[in-house]
């Protein structure tokens, strides 16, 4: 446990939370980082293309790593420019790859996310691509040059949990980089179910900017967190299935 | 009771009067409001048909407090959801709905209030639209801005700290060309990170074309779905032609705008259907084009210079909350602004529920935002005002009021790309 860190592009961390920003005021980044005890905050970089007083990139600590995202791109040419800007912003060299033509569910478009992937990777991005949950999709990613996949878990903001689990499974059992489960996570018990699952980290926003006490529910997901990966690491028990098991073996007729 | 719109200026010459008084009270005098003037683009859509049949048939008075408890029980609203929330009944239940509708917004834009400013260039109008205060009968003080003077207004407007623009003009193509608006979102985009149009309806080569002049999102008040009553309302001009009106945005988003903002003008008309209408073109469009950012608008009628009796009837405070609170329960992630024209109480209260965007720092005239916000008296000319503003809170005003109701003003959440 001591040495469990999450390894992403060749950079570890301790912390397996990563902050999203932006949807709460900017005076709470602060708090939040050190409740949630994140070493990670995602910024949208549109949002830091502002004045210097209001600039979000302020009010992140030095000692975090900036993820900046491509959020507002709607095809691989737009993320690509958008990220360009986020390292001439100084953002460093992460970038989260959003890249969505849907405005009302605001799903990826796994297509363009592979295709800008692979040039970003090229280019020396530590390339962290938010993506729907597919095999295929991501072994593309893997071989795109990705650091991470980050998988959905439901709609962006919807709270919902682990809608699309099963999925989100085999990624964990097939891919052998960090999975990330990104967006629709509204609660510590959802991310410590992900967490058990072998997921590598979790990536929240809404559910801490719309919780009544930001910094207790940081505190409250860093725990659950904390909790769901001791629980992969130690081996989940067995979990019996519905209905005793038959106490005289099936196999007692076997005679050698 | 209904306004009363029609004022006469003494300063009409008899010719003038006589036309207008023909065009006020002979309907035949006046051109077929469904017919495209020369040089309007036609353009292949069912958006149009779609949302009319559904205004059509759409009888609030059916609806009752089981269908509103209905759709406040769904996860997600539909179409006869939103009709229900709209409708009398729901009025009883307007607590409810708000709580909904502030869970909706906060899931979607946390605790994010943007903010922006619009910037009037010209106030020339061809139009004979009764209820505003640039309607061409009107006797007010016209004015164009030049470059230099727009450049001005700009750096006035950026050193207060705005970073979001909405350029208006009237709506005169002869007075102010595309390529006059055009020029002047080059020179936006020097001082702003977020160009935006609310100008008179062009072809979709005309919004290509000012789309790579630097602006992004266009807004396009219908002022009423209701053509029939559209027609009374807007006597002559380009603006008449109500089909080529309805098509603005769609032709927006094919000349490469990202987002596209709707509205009715409450009070003109049967506010429910309007509200309806304005919604479910919103949702027809983004279902066709499920890349394009759609706001939601949500002016009521106000008093203008030489009618000060202009009034939104019978859409008070509790039935434009009602309206906004449905607007958002029905497109949870649609950006809702609410203007200047609303008190501040009123804005304060409803960014708390489910507005997204406000002004601050607003002047619906020509040339006078030095003087507007410096105090200082300029030499130069100015133009007047479309419409009386209530709230006339600063940036800095509004930005601090925002952030004392524990929410996030931004400045800017938006890139050219």
């Amino acid at each position: 446990m001591d040495n469990d860190k999450l390894v992403i592009g060749g950079h570890e961390f301790e912390s397996r939370f990563i902050l999203g920003s932006g949807k709460y005021s900017l005076s709470l980044i602060d708090a939040a980082i050190k409740y949630a005890g994140a070493q990670i905050i995602t910024l949208a970089v549109r949002r830091a293309n502002t004045a210097d007083e209001e600039n979000i990139l302020d009010f992140i600590p030095e000692n975090v790593t900036l993820l900046p995202n491509t959020s507002g791109a709607r095809n691989a040419k737009e993320a690509v420019r958008i990220a360009r800007l986020a390292r001439e912003l100084g953002c460093g060299n992460f970038v989260k790859v959003e890249i969505m033509r849907d405005s009302k569910y605001l799903l990826p478009d796994n297509a363009e996310t592979i295709k800008a992937t692979e040039i970003l990777a090229n280019e020396g991005f530590v390339v962290m691509p938010y993506m729907y949950p597919d095999l295929n999709v991501a072994r593309d990613l893997v071989n795109a040059g990705a650091a991470t996949i980050m998988p959905l878990a439901s709609p962006i903001g919807s709270n919902k949990g682990l809608a699309t689990k099963e999925f989100i499974q085999i990624l964990i059992d097939e891919i052998d980089l960090p999975i990330i489960v990104d967006a629709g996570i509204g609660k510590p018990s959802q991310a410590c179910e992900a967490m058990e699952m072998g997921a590598a980290a979790i990536m929240a926003n809404t559910a801490l900017a719309t919780a009544g006490d930001l910094p207790l529910m940081a505190d409250a997901f860093r725990h659950a967190i904390e909790a769901g990966r001791k629980a992969y690491l130690s081996g989940l028990g067995r979990v019996l299935t519905r209905g005793a098991s038959a106490s005289d073996p099936l196999t007692g007729f076997l005679r050698n | 009771m209904e306004n009363q719109f029609l004022i006469d200026s003494d300063k009409l010459s008899p010719a003038a009067l006589e036309k207008k008084h023909r065009l006020e009270n002979d309907p035949s005098s006046r051109t077929n409001h469904m017919e495209y003037m020369e040089g309007m683009e036609v353009i292949k859509s069912d958006v149009r048909e779609k949302v009319m049949a559904q205004m059509k048939s759409y009888d609030y008075n059916k609806y009752t407090a089981k269908d509103v408890k209905a759709a406040l029980e769904h996860e997600s609203c539909t179409a006869e959801d939103f009709k229900a929330l709209l409708s009398p009944a729901a009025e009883p239940f307007l607590e409810q709905i708000a709580q909904k509708a502030r869970l909706e917004t906060s899931k979607h834009f946390g605790n994010t209030v943007y903010l922006f400013t619009p910037l009037y260039i010209a106030n020339y109008c061809e139009n004979y639209c009764v209820y505003c205060g640039f309607n061409c009968y009107n006797k007010i003080s016209r004015m164009k801005l030049n470059f230099e003077q727009i450049e001005h207004e700009m750096k006035v407007i950026a050193e207060s700290g705005m970073e979001e623009i909405l350029i208006l003009t009237g709506e005169s193509r002869s007075m102010s060309s595309v390529e006059y608006i055009g020029e002047a979102c080059k020179l936006a985009r020097k001082y702003f990170r977020m160009v935006g149009l609310e100008i008179y309806p062009v072809n979709t080569d005309e919004y290509r074309y000012l789309h790579e002049c630097g602006a992004d999102y266009v807004t396009v008040f219908q002022e009423t779905y209701d053509a029939e009553k559209y027609e009374t309302l807007h006597l002559a001009g380009h603006k008449r032609v109500w089909p080529y009106r309805f098509d603005a945005q769609e032709r927006a988003l094919m000349g490469g705008m990202r987002g596209v903002a709707f509205s009715a003008l409450l009070g003109l008309s049967d506010f429910r259907k309007d509200a309806l209408a304005t919604g479910l073109h919103a949702y027809f469009l983004q279902r066709k084009y499920p890349h394009a950012e759609i706001s939601l608008s949500c002016p009521r009628l106000r008093p203008i210079i030489n009618n000060d009796k202009i009034s939104p009837l019978d859409v008070h405070e509790t039935q434009l909350c009602q309206i906004i609170c449905a607007y958002r329960i029905f497109m949870p992630f649609a950006g809702i602004t609410v203007s200047s024209r609303e008190s501040a109480q009123f804005r304060n209260g409803i960014v708390k529920i489910a507005a997204t965007k406000v002004s601050a720092g607003v002047s619906t005239g020509i040339g006078d935002h030095e003087s507007k916000y410096s105090g200082k008296q300029q030499d130069s000319l100015q133009g007047d005002e479309q419409f009386e503003i209530d709230d006339s809170r600063s940036l800095e005003k509004m930005y601090s009021d925002i952030s004392g109701e524990g929410l996030q003003p931004v400045l800017n959440d938006y890139l050219y790309v």
